[in-house]
């Protein structure tokens, strides 16, 4: 720790922390825009001047490190000097274009030129005029307003892992672009978004929708992936506008994957917005009683089961198991991707080591998963700790670009085994294997082979849990906790799809195809897959239509909220179950959500604790209980693409889009 | 007192003789390099700090202080480099490209002993693209000194290795700033990096790393050839040794030539470029140490002395030593407009205030030549200067600073006379 004074205030830092971290230590504000926690240091942007005794020049307090018994000052005229100059250099070929830019409003250059920048301006020159370039569908550039923090080039180069960003020319001549005009490939490219400090780039599907003061705002969690990043919806006239993260430095930290914040688009297309009845094969429109009526006749006299989709909250998933059981059934089922998970243990299916676990690990074997595609961020935060060094990754399943070099140890499962030896010598191994290597036939085999690995490699210790399940959505862990997986003999999903119940109930379930006979009950928000095949539809609501709890890979429980009724006559789930049950005779005993979660609580501890990591350590080695032999078949990739996965994604142009720009490019 | 040819360093300066390692050696270099190797790196750096050596590339800094800077031994395993920046761009030198061409091999000699000096594997010299032959003349020294030995494994029998390598750059004035010239090294695009760390802790590839000018390397094996107390024998305290001057402009015969530091600027040019053109009284302003400097005005010029310290008091510099003459025919507001665009156009464009500042006073500049300006401009022009200087990364923002300052400083009424006369107001002198 160094002692150091600013302005007067003594506060004390650790060693080689700059002299703007000590000013923010003392509670002054430095202004900057090149400098960003997240990223290197460039120094250039020269607006975090500062003076420091006995330094005859001011210093760029973001890359000048503090030493013992050094003085800082914020905030003598030489300071207040420096600064206005450079607020003035950066306006000069700046364009006055506040009114028309999207930034307005949430802008570091219009905030600190009002706040250190003068009142007018000395420059009567012609300003410079930069060709705006084409980066892709999201983002929109408006290089004119570029003022060469390089926070863009340095984000796509150290923390998305692609740097397809550079600068190119020299002096007032140099322009920030791809070097030759292409769409970005990373999927982490919306985050460029937000680290520009200035309206160069901007968000392409949201220009000149609103202004940031326009927006109600609300807190949520994102489904898209299974990290589950928090994030702020930004909603107008019960519209979705824009998603944007909120930072949690043991979850997202401050990034957003694409699809997460541009599929948003997807909520305001192909919405269920009113019950449907099936009457002479055909779907026609109906009264909610109507369709309550049409279940209640469908349902008697059959057995009943239902399969839940991957983004549902943990609320509408306990009110339907707790309906089904009270109906006589355990033929529930929440892998409708027919992973063969093993939900008796919590730690067969989480990601146990953590998402901050990734920062302590030396060494990674990667199972059947593409981290980049199946959660971007995740996959930035391997990277970081590759580029830290002493971390060396293992890889068996198909070749991927991940953004760091890991090495092919294998193929199929068979290779599972001989990724120990990569392992040896770890202190902290960590062992990810994908939601998509249990989708399969020996997907029971292929849990407890990585079980075994782990526990071969001494990561199944009292301090450390280095077995990890990294799951694709926000809704598949919450199923598990709430145990939304069939009972003792009881069909699984793929056995209720193929006609082993005769009335299904799908919630929000739309990888499933029912075979023909099988009364069907669809209950989600988009027309999609399972809304075809539907004999009556319930139109229900997306996860920023309702209060709800989601729990994300590592088993952490957060809390999505109500940004936007839900449209025309849908309902929030647990609603529409807690009435459909009253209809089928079996009112469930809870009349708001709040007594439902207590109940949830109740049944299930874990979800009492929100925002809560996952329990460190491992005291109990005994594996899953397995099953059958090890299948040659070598893994595959689970996604086609990162675009398009679900009934939003696939509801949105946006996404489509990128599909159809990014991936040949991508290919090449 | 003239520098007495016996006195001089470089022997060849003028390319009288052929380059080869051969006349070279009848010259005198490699002459005991072993020996001076055997007497400890150490005992090397004492006497160039003896010497009063000061980097020859611009900025005076001692450079056996330099030296010393480096580890003296490798504590983590990372090699050390020496790197040798004959990227000269500055307008208005030419003094490197001439020892380059005619005398490399002291240039080569003086890595080797520079190289053991600072426990470097190997020495890197970084060569201007546009100094094409330069080049092929170097790498035909350093082959010759390779299959005489001097060179690689037991260099000059000294039992040291020392590789050595040349590097053409791609014609960039910023990476001639020892750091920007490191970034271009690695394949980067030329921007200085920050400071600290420096690169004597952390440089070219991550390790140690010393950057010199090829005048500074090339005269170390005279000194330990000859003493470090003869070298400080020539110039005043603190600005000792001979120095090659560039002259270059308004003179009767331009030239580089090597001459003893502290010299008057008056008998610089008057005894070797053959004095200004149509006489002394003819003299404007002289620019004493490359382009990046303040001109001096003949007043100035009657009697300062050409050292570092001499000119720093009159607010300019020795630089480079390129030594640029003008006369009164010469516009002077248009020469230093010149200058203003040859420095935003060679600004790497990474600090706001170089980036911006410097298109801003070219801008100025160009407008002042024809008058198109009010008088507050002036003074407009000088608060840009001054909002530039001093808040970049490097130097460059400095001197693109310096020149417009220096005019302003010593020709205002002329830049004032400009735009009374376009306006058609009286002169201020009525």
């Amino acid at each position: 720790m160094a002692k150091v004074k600013v302005d007067g205030i003594e506060v004390e830092v650790p060693n080689g922390a700059s002299a703007l971290q000590a000013c923010e230590a003392a509670g002054k504000e430095i202004p900057r825009f090149c400098y960003h926690e997240r990223l290197s240091v460039a120094g250039n942007c020269r607006m975090c001047l500062v003076e420091v005794a006995k330094a005859p020049k001011p210093v760029a307090s973001c890359a000048y490190p503090v030493m013992e018994g050094m003085e800082i000052f914020t905030d003598t005229e030489t300071v207040r000097k420096a600064r206005r100059g450079v607020m003035e250099f950066l306006l000069i070929n700046h364009p006055l274009d506040c009114p028309i830019c999207d930034q307005g409003g949430e802008c570091d250059l219009q905030d600190q030129a009002v706040a250190y920048g003068k009142s007018f301006s000395r420059y009567e020159e012609g300003k410079r005029a930069v060709k705006d370039k084409y980066v892709g569908p999201l983002i929109k550039t408006i290089m004119n307003r570029c003022i060469h923090c390089t926070r863009c080039v340095r984000f796509s180069a150290e923390v998305a892992g692609v740097p397809e960003m550079g600068a190119t020319g020299r002096g007032e001549s140099m322009e920030i672009g791809t070097y030759i005009e292409k769409a970005l490939t990373t999927e982490l490219s919306g985050n460029l978004i937000d680290i520009c400090p200035v309206g160069a780039l901007t968000s392409r599907p949201y220009a000149f929708v609103t202004r940031p003061w326009e927006v109600a705002k609300t807190d949520s969690v994102d489904v898209l992936d299974a990290l589950g990043a928090p994030i702020r919806v930004d909603t107008r006239a019960g519209e979705v506008l824009r998603v944007l993260p909120r930072q949690n430095d043991a979850v997202n930290e401050e990034w957003l994957g694409d699809r997460s914040r541009f599929a948003v688009d997807g909520l305001k297309r192909r919405r269920l917005d009113r019950p449907w009845v099936r009457r002479d094969g055909k779907l026609v429109p109906a009264s909610w009683a109507e369709a309550f009526q049409a279940v209640v006749q469908g349902v008697q006299g059959r057995t009943l089961g239902a399969i839940a989709g991957d983004t549902c909250d943990a609320e509408s998933l306990f009110a339907l198991k707790q309906m089904l059981n009270a109906l006589g059934s355990t033929a529930h089922d929440a892998r409708q991707d027919g992973a063969k998970l093993d939900a008796s243990r919590p730690d067969f299916y989480l990601f146990n080591s953590g998402i901050a676990g990734v920062d302590e690990a030396d060494a990674l074997v990667i199972i059947g998963s593409n981290p980049r595609v199946e959660s971007p961020v995740l996959n930035a935060r391997i990277r970081r700790r590759w580029l830290a060094g002493g971390f060396r990754v293992g890889m068996v399943g198909p070749n991927a670009e991940l953004t760091y070099a890991a090495e092919k140890l294998g193929e199929g499962p068979q290779d599972i085994a001989a990724a120990e030896r990569f392992l040896e010598g770890a202190q902290k191994p960590m062992i990810l294997l994908g939601r998509g290597a249990l989708a399969r036939p020996d997907g029971a085999a292929v849990l407890a082979a990585a079980w075994e690995l782990a526990r071969a490699a001494n990561a199944l210790r009292e301090d450390w849990h280095g077995f990890n399940l990294l799951h694709h959505f926000g809704g598949q862990v919450g199923a598990l906790d709430v145990g939304f997986v069939p009972g003792e003999g009881a069909p699984d999903a793929a056995a209720m799809a193929a006609g082993a119940v005769q009335a299904l109930w799908l919630l929000a379930a739309d990888a499933v195809d029912v075979a023909p006979g099988t009364f069907v009950i669809y209950q989600g928000h988009h027309g999609d897959h399972g809304a075809q095949r539907a004999d009556v539809i319930l139109p229900g609501a997306a996860y920023t239509e309702k209060d709800g709890l989601y729990a994300n890979t590592e088993g952490r429980v957060q809390r999505g909220r109500l940004a936007t009724m839900p449209p025309g006559e849908a309902r929030e789930d647990w609603k529409i179950i807690r009435a459909a049950s009253q209809f089928l005779g079996v009112t469930l005993p809870f009349d708001t959500l709040d007594a439902l979660r207590a109940e949830m609580v109740a049944q299930h501890p874990a979800f009492a604790r929100l925002d809560q990591g996952p329990v460190a350590g491992c005291t109990d080695d005994a594996g899953p209980a397995g099953g059958g032999a090890l299948d040659a078949a070598p893994f595959a990739p689970f996604f086609g693409n990162y675009w398009q996965v679900d009934p939003i994604t696939r509801a949105s142009e946006v996404m489509a889009e990128c599909v159809q720009v990014i991936l040949p490019q991508a290919a090449e | 007192m003239a520098l007495s040819d016996k006195d001089r360093i470089f022997t060849n300066l003028y390319g009288t003789q052929p380059f080869h390692l051969r006349d070279a050696q009848a010259r005198g270099d490699w002459d005991g390099t072993a020996g001076f190797i055997a007497k400890g790196r150490d005992w090397i750096i004492e006497e160039v700090k003896n010497s009063g050596l000061r980097g020859r590339g611009g900025a005076g800094f001692p450079t056996g202080m330099k030296w010393s800077f480096m580890p003296k031994a490798s504590t983590d395993g990372r090699p050390a480099y020496l790197v040798v920046n004959a990227d000269e761009s500055e307008p208005g030198t030419c003094k490197d490209r001439d020892i380059i061409r005619h005398d490399p091999q002291k240039l080569i000699e003086g890595c080797l002993i520079a190289g053991f000096a600072m426990n470097a594997v190997a020495g890197y010299i970084y060569i201007r693209g546009e100094y094409f032959n330069e080049a092929m003349v170097l790498e035909a020294a350093i082959a010759e000194a390779y299959e005489a030995g001097l060179l690689g494994r037991n260099a000059a029998g000294s039992g040291y290795d020392f590789d050595l390598y040349v590097h053409r750059g791609a014609g960039a004035y910023i990476c001639g700033e020892e750091t920007a010239l490191i970034e271009s090294l690695e394949g980067k695009k030329g921007m200085p990096r920050l400071k600290p760390p420096f690169p004597a802790a952390v440089g070219l590839y991550g390790c140690p790393t010393t950057v010199n000018n090829v005048e500074t390397i090339a005269v170390v094996p005279t000194i330990l050839r000859r003493g470090a107390g003869w070298f400080a024998g020539f110039g005043r305290p603190k600005n000792a040794g001979t120095k090659v001057f560039c002259i270059s402009g308004h003179v009767n015969k331009p030239c580089n030539v090597e001459a003893e530091m502290s010299i008057p600027l008056r008998e610089l040019i008057e005894r070797y470029a053959g004095g200004v053109r149509g006489g002394w009284d003819n003299l404007l302003a002289v620019i004493p140490g490359g382009s990046s400097v303040p001109l001096l005005p003949k007043s100035i010029c009657d009697d300062v002395l050409m050292d570092f310290d001499a000119l720093r008091e009159h607010k300019s510099g020795l630089g480079t030593a390129g030594v640029i003459v003008m006369d009164r025919s010469t516009d002077v507001v248009r020469a230093i407009a010149r200058l203003a665009h040859f420095y935003k156009h060679e600004s790497c464009g990474q600090c706001t205030p170089c980036r911006e500042g410097t298109g801003w006073m070219k801008r100025v500049m160009d407008r002042m030549v024809r008058g198109e300006a009010e008088i507050e401009e002036i003074d407009v022009l000088e608060q840009v200067t001054r909002q530039v200087e001093g808040h970049t990364i490097c130097a460059l923002g400095d001197a693109a600073a310096w020149p417009i300052q220096g005019l302003i400083r010593h020709f205002r009424p002329e830049m004032e006379r400009r735009i009374r006369e376009r306006r058609g107001l009286p002169l201020a002198a009525e």
